[in-house]
């Protein structure tokens, strides 16, 4: 008898994700399909638009990292014009960033995946949620939550002049710069998130790493995918956020490629499928062999963990010594368990408030040269940032008055939607076997799987109580539901 | 009082980028009030819920339902009909179900368009010419998908609406003055606004919020923003900027104005504007300086995009609706 076991996360995702695993007559899995039904068209609709405008008009694809777009965008729209902006504009849009990425990491690590280690995976479904974080370690940690993302919508504000969707980059820099006032108050809270940085880190050393079975969770074979990873760096080969090239590294750790923004395409293709609305990016040099690891397997992953693993170390002090300390811990680089990616997703927090204070702390931060005027005829240009999610790149091409012809978008999540299925498919064969009772924890065990990439489709920074509601039916071979499971309801 | 004697709240998004759910969560502690004085029945950012479990209440049962997103697909017609039936204050939360907002630009387009561009961008790797499908069998079973429009609507194209509170998204503390409305409506100390109400922003323009300088109501040419040494207290329009200030509604203070970037026109039409536009067309004639045809063809040219200039977050809302070729097979 086939079996088929949906499971429809109805919550918590922007549009309707669906799993759906299809049990073999002995009731083994045999296959899983991630599905996203959402497609809205930015690609085909910004054509004609503006290129000034597309900072503006791409926040709108997400309001959880409408930063993102608005940086990739504006980066694009600055090669488009082959427009270099002043420094102090390059330093303040970094600026933004830097205290974007604390507030949009600690909204992830505390609300979303800490759970699952603070409580542990198996605790009771009332529990595993922020709340329970809360109740675990202290109250205090919640306003410290709290004042991590009022902090990082303040800098974002004072400079994007907004707190959701920015609006100040243009072309060639920004409409407006910073007062010294501004700069002192955003040196202060860099110098907050750094503490929140440290502080974060020593929690996750206390609770996780002090705990054995959490270590070994991590360690294990049921979040491990040896694949590619892929991480944007500076001159030096440190992570950068903002701003470099895009390093990719194999499963050996051994360097594939580092290629500027204007040659994605040589390096980078997306495969389709006819069940989904998104697409699998894959590396063009290494090719697509399907949903499978290893060398010769081009699927690649871009999170936390992959910039990481890509780069060869951190810019900043702090954040430099936890990055030898993960890789000391793990047994050297690269690593390749997925569940590291929350402990490099906190080593990414203090980075980015260091970088943070670093830029505030820059005499030219609050000079009035912030716009270079472009004077160029406007033709193409690719721009890129990491999102927190994974790599971001945008790629115009303009007529002469810079009106777009072509738009072409891949998404930081995206480029983990091969893995993701892939992860979601290993933790669904390892944990449903035939005469398993399939049971809540282990409905949160491969809802763990994703939950460490924080896949922007599952908008997991929405999320508040941390978990991801499941319901599971079973159905037997007339698709009569013969089993229903619901993951704390 | 216990849980369920509440009054019932919901909360949902669409076709939307989430940044409702965000500015929801910036109203910080005002969300207490909420919980204090609602049971939170449907709200994906807050709490666990379900389909089944909306489809099993009683029809009326949610007293509030903030409705974020356009209709783009079967799927969201779906939802929005039934918290439409299970609600009996339904609210357009946000530009994309106002008035479309940034994805009904899509409206310009066929649908079939949509899907055909983002399945054959420069990196796609699509020999065989693979599109989605509403349905599709793999081995294993039949597998599905939502089905997308012909276009993006509004929320009020689809089912009756109740409010609207416009915004890309709606600013914070304008939200936390709408909760404080209904908390004060459930306590006997306010009446409700009438039906059709915009709630949550001004009854005049963004231009009557902004503290920007105007001295000559004329200019001679358009400008690209990024070509101009903003003047940082003069009016940006009188900056030959075009500014979407005269068209657009209050209730933002003026924020992207005061960052030194044009107003794009989030708020959607101001009040008693019936087309947003065809009042910011006239609102630009009105400050061109020219009486010369041929002059004022030319000033013309300096806006590149007429169709994204006038109807930017308002296109699905708008008396046009959509672009011919949205309705032609594609």
């Amino acid at each position: 008898m086939t079996q088929r076991i949906t499971i429809d996360p109805i919550t918590r995702l922007e549009g309707h994700g669906k799993i759906e695993i299809f049990l073999d007559d002995k009731g083994d899995v045999a296959n899983t399909y991630f599905q996203i039904p959402e497609l809205r068209g930015f690609e085909r609709f910004c054509v004609g638009r503006p290129v000034e405008e597309m900072p503006l008009l791409t926040n709108r694809i997400c309001g959880v990292c409408p930063e993102a777009h608005h940086m990739a965008a504006a980066k694009a729209a600055d090669a488009v014009y082959h427009v270099d902006p002043p420094r102090t504009a390059k330093m303040l849009r970094e600026l933004l960033y830097s205290a974007f990425y604390v507030t949009d990491h600690a909204t992830h690590f505390y609300a979303l995946a800490g759970p699952d280690f603070v409580m542990g995976p198996d605790a009771p479904v009332a529990e595993r949620n922020i709340l329970g974080v809360i109740h675990k370690v202290g109250l205090e940690i919640g306003g410290k939550v709290i004042n991590a993302r009022k902090a990082g919508h303040t800098v974002i504000e004072m400079i994007g002049g907004r707190k959701v969707h920015p609006c100040t980059s243009i072309p060639g820099g920004l409409t407006k710069g910073i007062t010294n006032e501004q700069r002192d108050e955003i040196l202060k809270l860099g110098q907050w998130a750094v503490e929140f940085g440290q502080f974060s880190l020593k929690l996750f050393n206390d609770i996780v790493l002090g705990n054995k079975a959490y270590v070994d969770l991590i360690l294990g074979d049921i979040y491990t995918h040896r694949t590619y990873y892929m991480g944007m760096v500076d001159e030096n080969n440190n992570t950068n956020f903002y701003d470099g090239k895009v390093r990719v590294v194999g499963p050996d750790g051994a360097e594939l490629v580092k290629y500027a923004p204007q040659d994605y395409t040589q390096h980078i293709a997306e495969h389709v499928e006819p069940w989904t609305y998104l697409k699998f990016p894959y590396l063009k040099a290494v090719g697509w062999k399907g949903f499978t690891d290893g060398k010769d397997s081009g699927v690649y992953c871009a999170t936390p963990l992959s910039r990481l693993n890509a780069a060869d170390g951190m810019a900043t002090p702090l954040a430099q010594e936890e990055y030898e300390k993960f890789y000391k811990t793990l047994g050297g680089k690269p690593v390749h368990q997925r569940l590291a990616t929350h402990w490099a997703r906190l080593i990414e927090l203090l980075y980015a408030a260091e970088r943070w204070v670093e830029l505030a702390s820059d005499p030219e931060i609050a000079s009035d040269n912030f716009h270079t005027k472009p004077t160029e005829i406007p033709t193409e240009g690719v721009g890129i940032v990491e999102a927190p999610r994974g790599t971001l790149t945008h790629h115009y091409t303009t007529d002469e008055r810079g009106v777009l012809t072509k738009v072409n978008l891949i998404v930081g999540t995206t480029n983990n939607y091969a893995p993701i299925s892939m992860s979601i498919e290993k933790a669904a064969r390892s944990l449903i076997k035939k005469g398993t009772v399939v049971t809540e924890p282990m409905l949160n065990m491969v809802e763990m799987a994703f939950r460490s990439y924080d896949p922007c489709f599952g908008c997991a920074t929405h999320s508040l109580p941390g978990q991801m509601p499941l319901q599971v039916t079973i159905r037997n071979a007339d698709g009569e539901p013969i089993e229903v499971l619901k993951q704390f309801c | 009082m216990t849980d369920n004697a509440k009054p019932k709240f919901a909360m949902y998004w669409a076709a939307s980028c989430g940044g409702c759910e965000i500015a929801v969560l910036n109203i910080h502690e005002k969300i207490l009030d909420v919980d204090a004085n609602f049971e939170v029945v449907f709200w994906p950012v807050a709490m666990d819920a379900k389909y089944k479990d909306v489809e099993a209440m009683e029809d009326g049962s949610i007293l509030l339902t903030l409705f974020n997103g356009g209709i783009r697909n079967d799927e969201n017609e779906h939802i929005a009909r039934l918290l439409r039936r299970k609600s009996q204050l339904l609210v357009a939360f946000g530009s994309c179900a106002c008035e479309g907002c940034i994805p009904g630009l899509a409206n310009l387009s066929p649908a079939g368009e949509i899907v055909h561009t983002a399945f054959n961008t420069v990196s796609t790797d699509n020999p065989h010419g693979i599109y989605p499908r509403a349905s599709f069998d793999v081995p294993e079973g039949e597998i599905t998908i939502p089905k997308i429009f012909p276009t993006l609507r509004t929320l009020d194209q689809v089912v009756d609406v109740d409010y609207y509170m416009p915004g890309c998204p709606p600013e914070s503390h304008q939200i936390g003055a709408v909760i404080d409305l209904v908390v004060k409506v459930l306590h006997g100390e306010a009446q409700l606004p009438p039906k059709g109400s915009v709630i949550g922003a001004g009854n005049s323009t963004v231009c009557d919020e902004c503290t920007r300088k105007r001295n000559v109501k004329s200019i001679t040419s358009f400008k690209r923003i990024y070509d101009v040494e903003i003047d940082p207290e003069l009016c940006l329009l009188e900056q030959g900027i075009p500014c979407n200030g005269p068209a657009t509604r209050s209730g933002c203070n003026a924020r992207c104005v005061s960052a030194g970037a044009q107003c794009i026109g989030c708020y959607g039409p101001a009040e008693g504007v019936v087309d947003y536009g065809a009042r910011l067309i006239a609102a630009f004639a009105s400050v061109i300086d020219s009486t010369d045809p041929e002059e004022i063809e030319a000033i013309l040219d300096g806006i590149p995009d007429p169709a994204g200039q006038f109807y930017r977050f308002n296109l699905a809302g708008s008396l046009l609706k959509a672009g011919k070729p949205a309705w032609e097979k594609g």
